[in-house]
């Protein structure tokens, strides 16, 4: 089918793709840094129950998972370790059952015809204008954030205790990132889709850790590789008319073969 | 017999002022760093994993935290740190302290890409020049462009050295630092933090591996059971017929050791027993000190270091 012209609705999931790849870099990477990947993916999960809400009383889908979002973020960030079973495990059972509870609540109250298969999956169609400028808006005010607490950031992922010790504030920077990964989550869910947030976190970073030899270039690989793939991703959901998140987790999976495969030649 | 002549032990008091420690020393010492005073950490569910612990590390001085394991050194050293706070007591630090810390585990995940010179970058603003020259001091210069990965335990000890040194700290405080070394090394690394005391007029509070065993030159030594178990000077290596006869004249001058004197024993549970005053003079002796401990005599819960 070749190049799909400036359908509006390409040019606005790409503007808002665009963006979010980008932003999306600085945020994995300390994601895989920190082991954590568990928690995009709780947020992700529970985001489904946010957007059956929303439908449910009517009001934006966005505003729904960004609510539930930072209710998960702030929750996490305040809780107190657990006796007996570990911090992942709670997440992971707090998440599942929100997202069971989504669908489950959708099937039950929303009018037929309107379903949440797009939430999990990611809808060209869903991208609304709103999102297209938003999500650049963001993704500019995220990383104006990320650089002012990158270094207390960096620290908690190479030794939180020295960091403290130090006089940093490790904790407030994760704060920052958990509130971030929120946004981000809700400005991504008509895109990629719910299931597929964590990829799309996560496997520019590791792409990019190939060949990096330091954070931030390992940061900014991450983003060329999320970019790349929002790009390839996009153009194959348009032609062959797929989903685009998988889509878009495929390009960067291709990418993540390509870049190790590089590494690998390159002797690094 | 054991020369204990230059150990002076706390007679009583939990907390005292820091100015009554010695009436010379005091006229010798530093400013006051940071102080601990009574300071108790309990677990979540209620156990005391240290409690009364009072001390304090001046500028220029040295202090060195002992104790058998699992008896709360980390856990004194991490609310001296400020990564904790104590439920009960307060940990006082003078205002605009710079802290540099040497943990006793360092791991850095593999998927982060980290060199030498980038961790150092972190620790204080500086130039490559002075990142470079901070390592030549600890003997790791030849590291600068390594990935923190791909170090020996040996080499990381010396990059954190100088981390902490980049930093120009006026209280350092280091975790076991000499712990998987090997006695050559232990030495050395000894020689660098002797010499890190008189370039940046530092404190130091350093926490020990050994139970009998400290860097020559500790002008306080704090032991840590449950609760501030002694505390002293350590005995001069040389003269102690005692120290020839264990450990033979084949001993780094950059060590001394330290004798317990223990008036008390603890029970299972880590409670504090009195020990019969027939049976202290054998602690005394006792060099491995930690072997009266399983004396167990009374099951009263005194306490001759008293509540406040």
């Amino acid at each position: 089918m070749g190049l799909p012209g400036f359908d509006p609705l390409l040019l606005r999931a790409l503007v808002s793709g665009l963006a979010l790849a980008i932003v999306a870099a600085p945020l994995g990477s300390v994601i895989v840094w920190r082991r954590t990947a568990f928690f995009g993916d709780a947020l992700a999960h529970a985001a489904v129950l946010g957007a059956s809400l929303a439908l449910i009383l009517n009001v934006s889908v966005s505003w729904g998972v960004l609510a539930i979002a930072v209710l998960i973020a702030l929750a996490v960030h305040l809780a107190r370790p657990a006796r007996s079973l570990p911090e992942d495990a709670l997440l992971g059972i707090f998440a599942h059952g929100a997202l069971a509870a989504g669908l489950v609540m959708a099937a039950l109250f929303l009018p037929a015809g309107q379903d949440v298969m797009a939430l999990l999956f990611g809808d060209i169609l869903a991208v609304s204008p709103a999102q297209a400028w938003l999500a650049p808006l963001f993704a500019g005010i995220a990383i104006v954030l990320l650089a002012m607490v990158w270094r207390p950031l960096l620290m908690a992922c190479v030794h939180e205790e020295m960091a403290i010790a130090e006089g940093l504030n490790p904790a407030r920077a994760r704060l920052v990132h958990a509130l971030l990964l929120a946004v981000a989550l809700a400005l991504a869910l008509p895109l990629v889709g719910a299931l597929l947030f964590t990829a799309l976190l996560v496997l520019p970073p590791a792409a990019a850790r190939a060949l990096a030899r330091s954070p931030e270039g390992m940061v900014a690989l991450a983003a060329l590789a999320g970019v790349v793939s929002v790009i390839l991703g996009l153009w194959g959901a348009w032609t062959w008319d797929a989903p685009p998140g998988p889509a878009i987790v495929l390009a960067a999976l291709v990418l993540f073969a390509f870049f190790h495969m590089a590494a690998r030649i390159l002797g690094r | 017999m054991i020369t204990t002549g230059t150990i002076r032990r706390e007679e009583k008091g939990g907390a005292r002022p820091a100015e009554a420690h010695d009436a010379k020393a005091a006229t010798t010492r530093g400013e006051e760093l940071l102080r601990l005073e009574n300071v108790g950490v309990r677990t979540a569910d209620g156990r005391w994993l240290i409690r009364h612990v009072t001390f304090s590390v001046h500028r220029g001085e040295l202090v060195t935290i002992i104790g058998p394991n699992g008896g709360g050194k980390t856990t004194t050293v991490r609310a001296a740190l400020g990564v904790i706070t104590p439920v009960e007591g307060r940990r006082i630090l003078k205002p605009d302290v710079v802290i540099a810390y040497v943990p006793q585990r360092f791991h850095v995940d593999p998927s982060l890409p980290l060199t030498v010179d980038r961790l150092l970058s972190l620790a204080a603003s500086s130039t490559r020049r002075q990142r470079r020259k901070a390592l030549e001091s600890t003997g790791v210069h030849g590291c600068l462009d390594k990935p923190v990965q791909s170090l020996s335990g040996g080499e990381l000890q010396r990059v954190l050295i100088a981390r902490a040194l980049l930093r120009k700290p006026d209280l350092l405080i280091l975790d076991e630092p000499v712990q998987g070394v090997d006695f050559a090394g232990e030495a050395e690394l000894y020689a660098l933090i002797a010499r890190l005391r008189e370039e940046l007029n530092c404190g130091i509070l350093m926490v020990s591996h050994d139970l009998h065993m400290v860097m020559a030159g500790t002008d306080h030594v704090v032991c840590i059971n449950r609760h501030v178990c002694c505390e002293g000077k350590p005995a001069e290596v040389t003269g102690s017929e005692a120290w020839v006869q264990v450990f033979g004249t084949a001993v780094s001058p950059l060590q001394a050791p330290y004798v317990h004197r223990h008036d008390h024993v603890h029970g299972a549970d880590g409670h504090v027993c009195p020990l019969p005053l027939a049976q202290r003079g054998e602690t005394e002796k006792t060099t491995r000190g930690q072997n009266a401990h399983e004396a167990g005599t009374t099951g009263k819960e005194t306490h001759e270091k008293g509540e406040e």
